[in-house]
């Protein structure tokens, strides 16, 4: 009895251990000289391999802020996009006209983010389910448009880049990565916890129940509409976050950050890594921008180059072999990487458990036997 | 005047373009409820294999325009039907999932156009008639203007006595009525998922080879911007509507050509604003059932 209780609290600590040290040993990555071929252009404490490994922990957030809406609140939205630009443009815009420095543009750049999630959301949840999805991809596509229409403040196709003046020197230049890498490192972490607190609130609970079945929350009392309003806020300014630190990473931003793309991008990689898993989400986005990376890589080699049209051409394409991966994933994967390592691990331990259970149940039936014996012995 | 007649002429006919391409994603949407997110490259495929067309026979004769808006046509039915009983089929009934599907297939295909025929826009030269211009009470009226009213008319008047006069047009309306009744009398519905698919691949295929005329160039995203608006004209139009889309089509292509030319270029603001408006006012759109 008390092993079968204490069981149960000793593996609930085992995600967060593990998580724990994963995130111990990505900080102190930096400072190792780990090669690893094929997957890091080079030894892990040069430049290149940590801006490529914090661009994957930017992604991971991003992936991680929209599943809390597809996950969580099983909201489709096509308009994510919108609020991680909003947090590069934000930003870049703030440093490039007001002369504010680094620190309180970031807080002002989150509310701005804050503040467009709050309308385009509060609008586009008068409607549901696909429609919705329509909505949202509509309002990024306002944005991307304002983006490349106003030239003069955004810097149009050409893109906006960081205006140094007022960023501190340790977060400038190719020197620095290291400390740009523990940013976005910081900014995963944060964005994580935000996500778990979202999941585990009643907040969290309300939207999630209201994606089942909207109609018996209502009928409960309890609001399903602000509950999602507020998911959606919280998942945007999330999304605004890694925005932010998008910006800082890569100097500057293109159009692209706002673009229906990004959108399709990140959803993506949700899909790819498991909706509704936190981790799956992380996954999703580090794998997908590493392979993303390393097949524009490949196809650029000389490999591909050889090969005759009909494989040179799909082959040297990034995008279709991940598009491809991407709706073999929908059809034949259906839980993604984290659904399916997911749905493994609960079928060997309710393997473990029917065996408990059985015996248990053995015990039963003799026991039963042996009282129907003695009754009617009796 | 004449400016207004102009904008008014070229709004309609934009709208004609929008109305080709919304009418098979509103007659998917409304049977199946499914959102098609490969709508676009449907489009985009049979601009391509129009544009192929035109290399090869002489496309400034009326004869090999006609055709390639034909071929184009033919393409965006295949497209679709093999994309319907591929992709969607076997996901029958799960509309996220049939969703994915669609935007994994369009990611995937605008991919492949571009590394087939390159990332740059091709030019393409149709007849020299669509390039001159027809006088309406003093405005200078584009000609192209007045081919993609003309086709989009015939496209709807066939797809109206299609949906009336037929059995399998009766099927598709009553599907899109009540379809747990159409599947109760027996009758299998999902032959007619296929067919619908068929049509609006036609439509936007005809829509493609014309939008490549209309922009005079064909790329691999030509598609992507002509879906947005589209999805935006079937919400406004009330999702499974075909006389929502063309109403809304027209309204919204009037109105984005009025901005454009009066409020100084902000013709695709002042559509996501309506967007806005009618979905505070009104969520279901103008023509609509409650969703």
């Amino acid at each position: 009895m008390t092993r079968a209780a204490a069981r149960p609290t000793w593996r609930a600590f085992v995600p967060a251990a593990i998580g724990v040290a994963l995130v111990v040993i990505m900080a102190i990555l930096p400072l190792l000289n780990i090669t690893l071929p094929g997957i890091l252009p080079g030894p892990t404490y040069t430049p290149g391999s940590l801006a490529l490994l914090s661009l994957c922990m930017v992604f991971a957030a991003l992936a991680l802020s929209y599943n809390m809406l597809l996950g969580s609140g099983g909201m489709l939205s096509f308009g994510h996009a919108l609020y991680f630009g909003a947090g590069a443009y934000g930003l870049g815009i703030i440093l490039e006209y007001s002369g504010v420095p680094l620190w309180p543009g970031v807080f002002i750049a989150l509310i701005g983010g804050l503040v467009i999630a709050m309308v385009t959301g509060a609008v586009s949840m008068r409607v549901s389910g696909i429609p919705f999805a329509m909505v949202t991809l509509a309002f990024a596509q306002a944005g991307s448009l304002l983006v490349t229409r106003n030239a003069q403040i955004t810097g149009g196709e050409e893109g906006l880049s960081l205006n140094t003046e007022n960023v501190p020197d340790f977060l400038v230049g190719v020197v620095n990565t290291r400390n740009l890498y523990w940013l976005c490192l910081a900014v995963l972490v944060v964005v994580y916890l935000v996500a778990l607190w979202v999941d585990r609130s009643s907040l969290g609970h309300v939207a999630h129940a209201a994606a089942e079945n909207d109609l018996r929350v209502r009928v409960l009392g309890l609001r399903p509409y602000v509950a999602k309003l507020i998911l959606f806020v919280i998942a945007g300014a999330m999304a605004c976050l890694a925005g932010i630190s998008y910006f800082l990473l890569q100097s500057g931003t293109v159009p692209r950050a706002v673009s229906a793309d990004l959108t399709i991008t990140v959803l993506v990689m949700v899909v790819l890594g498991g909706v509704g898993f936190r981790w799956g989400a992380i996954v999703g986005g580090m794998l997908y921008t590493l392979l993303d990376q390393r097949l524009t890589v490949l196809a650029g080699s000389e490999a591909i180059a050889s090969l005759p049209d009909v494989l040179r051409v799909p082959l040297s394409e990034p995008l279709f072999l991940l598009g491809a991966l991407f709706i073999l994933v929908v059809m034949f994967l259906p839980g993604g990487i984290a659904g399916t390592v997911d749905g493994w691990l609960r079928r060997r331990r309710g393997r473990s458990a029917r065996a408990a259970l059985s015996e248990l149940g053995d015990a039963d039936d003799a026991m039963t036997a042996e009282a129907a014996r003695e009754e009617v012995g009796a | 005047m004449s400016g207004i007649v102009l904008v008014l002429v070229t709004g309609v006919g934009l709208g004609a373009l929008y109305f080709l391409v919304a009418s098979g994603l509103s007659l998917i949407y409304g049977l199946m409820h499914v959102l098609n997110f490969a709508h676009g490259v449907f489009l985009t495929l049979s601009a391509f294999v129009g544009w192929e067309l035109a290399q090869r026979l002489d496309v400034a004769s009326w004869g090999g325009f006609a055709l390639s808006v034909l071929v184009g046509g033919a393409v965006g039915a295949l497209f679709a039907t093999v994309t319907e009983l591929v992709l969607i089929r076997p996901l029958y009934e799960r509309h996220i999932e049939q969703v994915l599907v669609t935007v994994g297939l369009a990611l995937a295909a605008v991919a492949l156009f571009e590394g087939i025929w390159g990332t740059d826009a091709i030019t393409v030269a149709g007849p020299p008639w669509l390039k001159g211009t027809t006088q309406v009470l003093g405005a200078n009226i584009p000609n192209i203007y007045w081919l993609l009213m003309l086709c989009a008319a015939v496209v709807l008047a066939a797809i109206v006595l299609f949906l009336r006069r037929t059995r399998y047009g009766m099927i598709i309306r009553a599907g899109v009525e009540n379809r747990a009744m159409v599947t109760a009398l027996g009758i299998d519905v999902r032959r007619s998922f296929t067919l619908v698919f068929a049509i609006g691949g036609a439509a936007a295929g005809i829509g493609g080879v014309l939008a490549m005329h209309w922009y005079t160039f064909v790329s691999a995203h030509m598609g992507s911007t002509l879906l947005i608006f589209a999805f935006i004209v079937t919400i406004i139009g009330g999702l499974g509507s075909l006389t929502g889309a063309a109403i809304a089509s027209v309204l919204v292509a009037v109105l984005q050509q009025f901005a454009n030319t009066y409020l100084g270029g902000t013709g695709d603001l002042i559509v996501v604003v309506l967007l806005a408006v009618v979905l505070l006012v009104r969520p279901r759109g103008l023509m609509g059932r409650t969703l």
